[in-house]
């Protein structure tokens, strides 16, 4: 009994382990993988990431020197951005709120 | 068959409250004790071996790390492992200590998943809530790290691909000394609880020549008294940091928790040891061949010993990729241990082998119609 005490006044006066989400936001982590961006000024399209990506995610279309990322089929390892020679690619620390569409992300010049 | 057809038949799973995949088993009951049980695998196939041989062999690691979302570390080592014997690359000692370090803290949230469940399936709530807080030290541990609560994602081919500055290596040590404190608060409940003594002691009995006759592997045969951790072996930095296997005698599901509740402590102080041992050195070496020949490779997950065995044949393309993660061999153990058992344990002793089914399913079979 004695040791169950400590443990209910613990919970009764201490802060709780949760955090109450819609109104209170967690304490966001600086380096969190999450959406890459790229830099179109700096890429010279030269496929590495697309050719490197486990999951297929980007396609880079050379002659219209646009790049297509589908955020569904990424799994955000961030091999491209560990990889890129230009570093044209950003890494953003961000979590991806919810959406209607599952839409593919376009990058152009 | 006949003296079957007289007794009950109840279907446990694919969809229980207590398991989190789907296997089905079918009890056949006489009354309230159980006489026989039927497996049945195959709701969640996703083949992952053909996916390994149509890919590119340095892509597989993502797809390899993606196999188990506990073990994901572990499975990542292992392929990485597997293809650096392949393609004569040696480990740098900094990554081989990195690696180490990383695969206990995926064995620490394992067990301490492992321990809330069970003590869920027990029926103790509030322990499960307990121990699930706890392990959110260490998932922010690894979202520190890399970026991501439970995907790591730090090994290449080669090495690792994060360094560990001081920074963070003084945030593992203290975090370590908290979460060792944290466990002292609650690990004297399976320790003295009669609740989960009652429910575990003598329950799922599995003795140690039939763990080993059976193949069991991990926590499973150690709770049966046999000292088999792939760990010993002294892959990665193991050999250096002195480890010795954790055994019980009880040969029961009392037995296993108490392995896996010990491991906890074990890994807290390997963590530790491989932090204040850790070298300088470069983080990966490159590896410029392609996979040519036959290897095996082994390593110990929190649930038992992962096997791999691939075939290269000098293109990017591996031949064949042969993944055996431990529930597999803990099914036939697992099926001895309910006989004779009530049904009402059936729950905790299914628990007790850390079933992960997902990982497992290497083959559907489809029946053609007649």
């Amino acid at each position: 009994m004695p040791r169950f005490l400590g443990n209910i006044l613990e919970n009764l006066f201490g802060k709780p382990a949760t955090v109450r989400y819609p109104f209170e936001r967690p304490e966001h982590v600086p380096g969190t993988r999450g959406e890459i961006s790229f830099d179109m000024s700096k890429c010279d399209q030269c496929q590495d990431c697309e050719r490197l990506c486990p999951s297929g995610a980007i396609e880079v279309d050379v002659e219209g020197k646009r790049i297509e990322w589908d955020p569904y089929r990424c799994i955000y390892c961030h091999l491209c951005v560990r990889s890129c020679m230009h570093q044209a690619i950003t890494a953003l620390d961000n979590v991806q709120p919810p959406v209607y569409r599952l839409e593919k992300k376009v990058f152009e010049t | 068959m006949s003296d079957k057809q007289k007794l009950t038949v109840i279907p446990f799973g694919p969809q229980h409250p207590v398991l989190p995949e789907p296997i089905q088993l079918q009890f056949y009951v006489d009354e309230e004790r159980i006489v026989d049980v039927l497996p049945n695998l195959g709701y969640v196939h996703r083949g992952i071996e053909r996916a390994t041989e149509l890919n590119d062999y340095r892509r597989n690691i993502y797809l390899c790390e993606r196999i188990c979302g506990i073990c994901n570390v572990i499975h990542g080592q292992t392929y990485a492992g597997i293809i650096e014997k392949l393609t004569d690359t040696e480990v740098p000692t900094r990554a081989k200590y990195l690696r180490t370090i990383w695969a206990e803290v995926a064995r620490l949230q394992s067990h301490l998943l492992w321990l809330g469940l069970f003590s869920e399936s027990i029926g103790f709530e509030s322990l499960f809530m307990k121990i699930w807080r706890d392990r959110e030290l260490v998932l922010e541990l690894t979202e520190a790290t890399n970026g991501h609560r439970i995907h790591m994602g730090t090994t290449v081919i080669g090495g690792v691909s994060k360094d560990m500055d001081e920074r963070l290596q003084s945030r593992y040590l203290t975090d370590m000394d908290r979460l060792r404190k944290e466990v002292d608060d609650w690990s004297h409940v399976f320790y003295k609880d009669a609740a989960v003594r009652e429910k575990t002691i003598g329950k799922g009995i599995l003795p140690k020549a039939d763990a080993v006759h059976l193949g069991a592997v991990g926590p499973t045969v150690r709770g049966s008294g046999v000292p088999m951790d792939m760990r010993c072996n002294g892959y990665e930095a193991y050999g250096e940091l002195d480890f010795k296997p954790i055994t019980h005698d009880g040969c029961d599901s009392y037995a296993r928790t108490l392995v896996r509740l010990d491991e906890v402590y074990q890994s807290i102080e390997l963590i530790k040891r491989a932090v204040n041992q850790l070298p300088e050195g470069p983080l990966a070496n490159k590896n410029d061949r392609f996979p040519d020949g036959v290897a095996i490779y082994r390593t110990e997950q929190p649930r038992g010993e992962c096997f791999y065995y691939a075939v290269g044949n000098g293109t990017i393309h591996l031949e064949r990729c042969r993944i055996r993660t431990p529930t597999l061999p803990n099914i036939p153990p697992l099926l001895q241990m309910l006989v004779g058992h009530d049904v009402a344990d059936i729950p905790t002793i299914v628990h007790s082998i850390d079933p992960c089914i997902s990982c497992t399913e290497r083959i559907t079979y489809v029946k053609e119609a007649a």
